[in-house]
């Protein structure tokens, strides 16, 4: 019967999947409603996710081709199909090493999305690939009475490696107006240069005016939620307008806008959540409002594995903009941490 | 001296350099976008004024037939929620440069999540109605048109030509009698003047204006973007819109009666 060799060789599903696979095709950009080729990107949930912890390693066994067993006939055929949990029209799916990436293996070639070559016979063990570098992160804004603080941890992780200890994860999208990033290094540093851009081209247009947080807001939101197929990136734009004075807006995962009086995000935001509601007051002074940040981030920093080294803080206001940072020696601990007492006294002898 | 009056007469204007609008004359002149601006200037009056707590146009809409609907035809319209626009001359190509205005605020809106500043809305519809003087494959809009704003900056009142040019007025008059109406409109005191009043004043102008010989009826259409309004635009309340009419020809009749002074010999 046609039908059921064209269904048992896959040649249905291929092309079906030559649609998705070109429309797989990296990050689009609207500017204006012109769309530009983006990045290819990786895709990987880890470590943001609090479900799946480190712990939980899981091993490649569902790759091996187990369906030609008992013989070739259709029923064991669709039997092995069932067991390596396939769908009727032969679609594969593959849990590889690096945990929440699934990758579509039933055609050939070079599936853009996962970054995966595959022969399209299903066969295909998935790479090990080095893990994402993410910003498990805690990052937080608030208002106070006359502008905005910003406030994050500096650790970025590669899995159990920290690639940066020291990262700086508030950037300046604008004249005043900041963007804290979580989630995908790559994904939120694209975003903030593509809101950068913008934000540039805003500024020389309006003149004198300056750009607004709510404008500035818009962008990133515009970004994240055209390409939330794609992205990992949670973020907080804060910053001082002239018209609304100090602002907060959060866009997590999925491209919601949301303006908030204070926002918290990334990994270690979970276990401040608590605490920030409670202490949280309106108009709060300079001084309490900075003292309440870095205590928020502290408390995260000490719970949180992927959250730590310095605390840093930008402070937005009619007259200033201070970044400033808490190194990691004066970071106030908590139960029985130890407190560094200073950097260490070496010997350096030379050989 | 004798050849150049001559040909400055016999060939009209342009002598041969007014065809494409992608030729300029000798003395670095566009005719064809010149004889563009007469084009629009072919229509009735529209008047705009900005008062000090918003902008007010009026547009003296001349009545070709007895069988015409009343309203039917509109030359105010809103582009955005905060801003509308006026047309006069060809006014297909008017409703054109709506649509691409409308189109920019949308777009500014989206992107933004703001509403679009009257100097930018006005810098956009310039640029893209200066780009069709650009090309020989297609023509000039035939279509002046005035942009009324109102945003965080306050009222915006600009006026665009069919060459692109556009600037930012107190009060200005584009169509058939635009020269009668800026002298009228120069009396007014700008520094003080509300949109009601200004209402009144648009509506006894163009009464003034309308040349009852050449043209039988018109119909007054007036609309604001104001405090009032909350900064919106739309057409006036009809009962402002009545009074209007009632005030403008009260002043028209006080006018033809003239003053008492004898005539000395």
């Amino acid at each position: 019967d046609h039908e059921a060799i064209r269904r048992r060789s896959g040649a249905r599903v291929r092309r079906a999947s030559w649609k998705r696979r070109r429309s797989g095709e990296g990050v689009r950009v609207g500017s204006n409603g012109r769309a530009s080729q983006g990045l290819s990107i990786d895709t990987s949930v880890e470590g943001f996710d609090k479900g799946r912890s480190r712990e939980n390693e899981r091993t490649n066994d569902r790759t091996i081709d187990r369906s030609g067993e008992e013989g070739d006939d259709e029923r064991t055929r669709r039997r092995g199909r069932k067991r390596k949990g396939e769908g009727e029209r032969g679609a594969r799916r593959v849990e590889s090493a690096s945990r929440g990436l699934s990758i579509d293996t039933s055609f050939g070639g070079f599936d853009a999305r996962t970054g995966v070559w595959s022969r399209g016979k299903g066969k295909m063990e998935a790479p090990t690939k080095m893990k994402e570098v993410l910003t498990g992160t805690t990052i937080i804004a608030c208002t106070y009475d006359g502008g905005v603080i910003l406030g994050a941890d500096s650790r970025t992780s590669s899995g159990n490696y920290v690639a940066n200890k020291v990262a700086d994860k508030i950037t300046k999208v604008c004249d005043k107006v900041y963007l804290c990033r979580s989630g995908s290094a790559a994904h939120t540093q694209a975003v903030a240069g593509y809101a950068n851009l913008y934000l540039n081209q805003h500024a020389i247009e309006l003149g004198d005016k300056g750009c607004s947080v709510k404008a500035a807001a818009n962008i990133v939101k515009e970004i994240a939620y055209g390409n939330k197929a794609w992205m990992n990136a949670g973020m907080i734009i804060a910053g001082w307008d002239k018209k609304e004075k100090g602002k907060v807006f959060v866009v997590p995962l999925g491209g919601t806008l949301m303006d908030v009086p204070f926002a918290v995000g990334g990994s270690g935001s979970i276990y401040i959540n608590a605490f920030v509601d409670r202490n949280w007051k309106p108009n709060m002074t300079k001084e309490e409002c900075k003292s309440f940040v870095r205590k928020a981030v502290s408390l995260a920093i000490s719970r949180d594995g992927s959250s730590g080294g310095v605390i840093r803080t930008v402070t937005v206001n009619e007259h200033e903009q201070v970044k400033e940072f808490v190194t990691g020696n004066e970071v106030p601990v908590y139960q029985d941490e130890i407190q560094s007492k200073g950097p260490p006294q070496v010997e350096f002898v030379s050989v | 001296f004798f050849s150049l009056l001559l040909t400055s007469i016999m060939a009209g204007i342009g002598a041969g350099y007014d065809l494409y609008p992608t030729t300029f004359s000798p003395e670095g002149r566009l005719f064809q976008i010149e004889y563009a601006g007469k084009a629009a200037d072919a229509s009735g009056t529209a008047i705009g004024v900005r008062t000090v707590d918003g902008v007010v146009l009026g547009v003296e809409k001349l009545i070709r037939s007895k069988m015409l609907v009343k309203g039917s035809e509109k030359r105010i319209f809103t582009v955005a929620p905060h801003a509308g626009m006026a047309l006069t001359g060809l006014l297909a190509d008017g409703r054109q440069i709506v649509n691409s205005c409308r189109d920019e605020a949308q777009q500014y809106k989206r992107f933004y999540g703001q509403a679009i500043p009257g100097k930018m809305l006005n810098q956009r519809i310039s640029s893209y109605i200066q780009y069709f003087t650009l090309h020989d494959s297609v023509r000039p809009f035939g279509s002046s048109v005035i942009l009324a704003s109102y945003d965080k900056s306050g009222p915006g009142l600009y006026m665009i030509e069919p060459s692109g040019v556009s600037y930012g007025y107190r009060a200005v008059a584009i169509g058939q009698e635009k020269q009668v109406a800026k002298t009228e409109l120069e009396n007014l005191d700008f520094t003080t003047i509300t949109s009601r009043e200004a209402v009144m004043e648009i509506a006894k102008i163009i009464y003034k204006i309308h040349d009852d010989v050449k043209d039988k009826e018109f119909e007054l259409e007036l609309s604001w973007v104001c405090a009032e309004s909350n900064g919106k635009h739309e057409h006036i309340p009809e009962d402002l819109l009545a009074e209007a009419n009632k005030v403008g020809k009260q002043n028209l009749e006080a006018d033809q009666f003239g003053s008492d002074e004898e005539m000395e010999i």
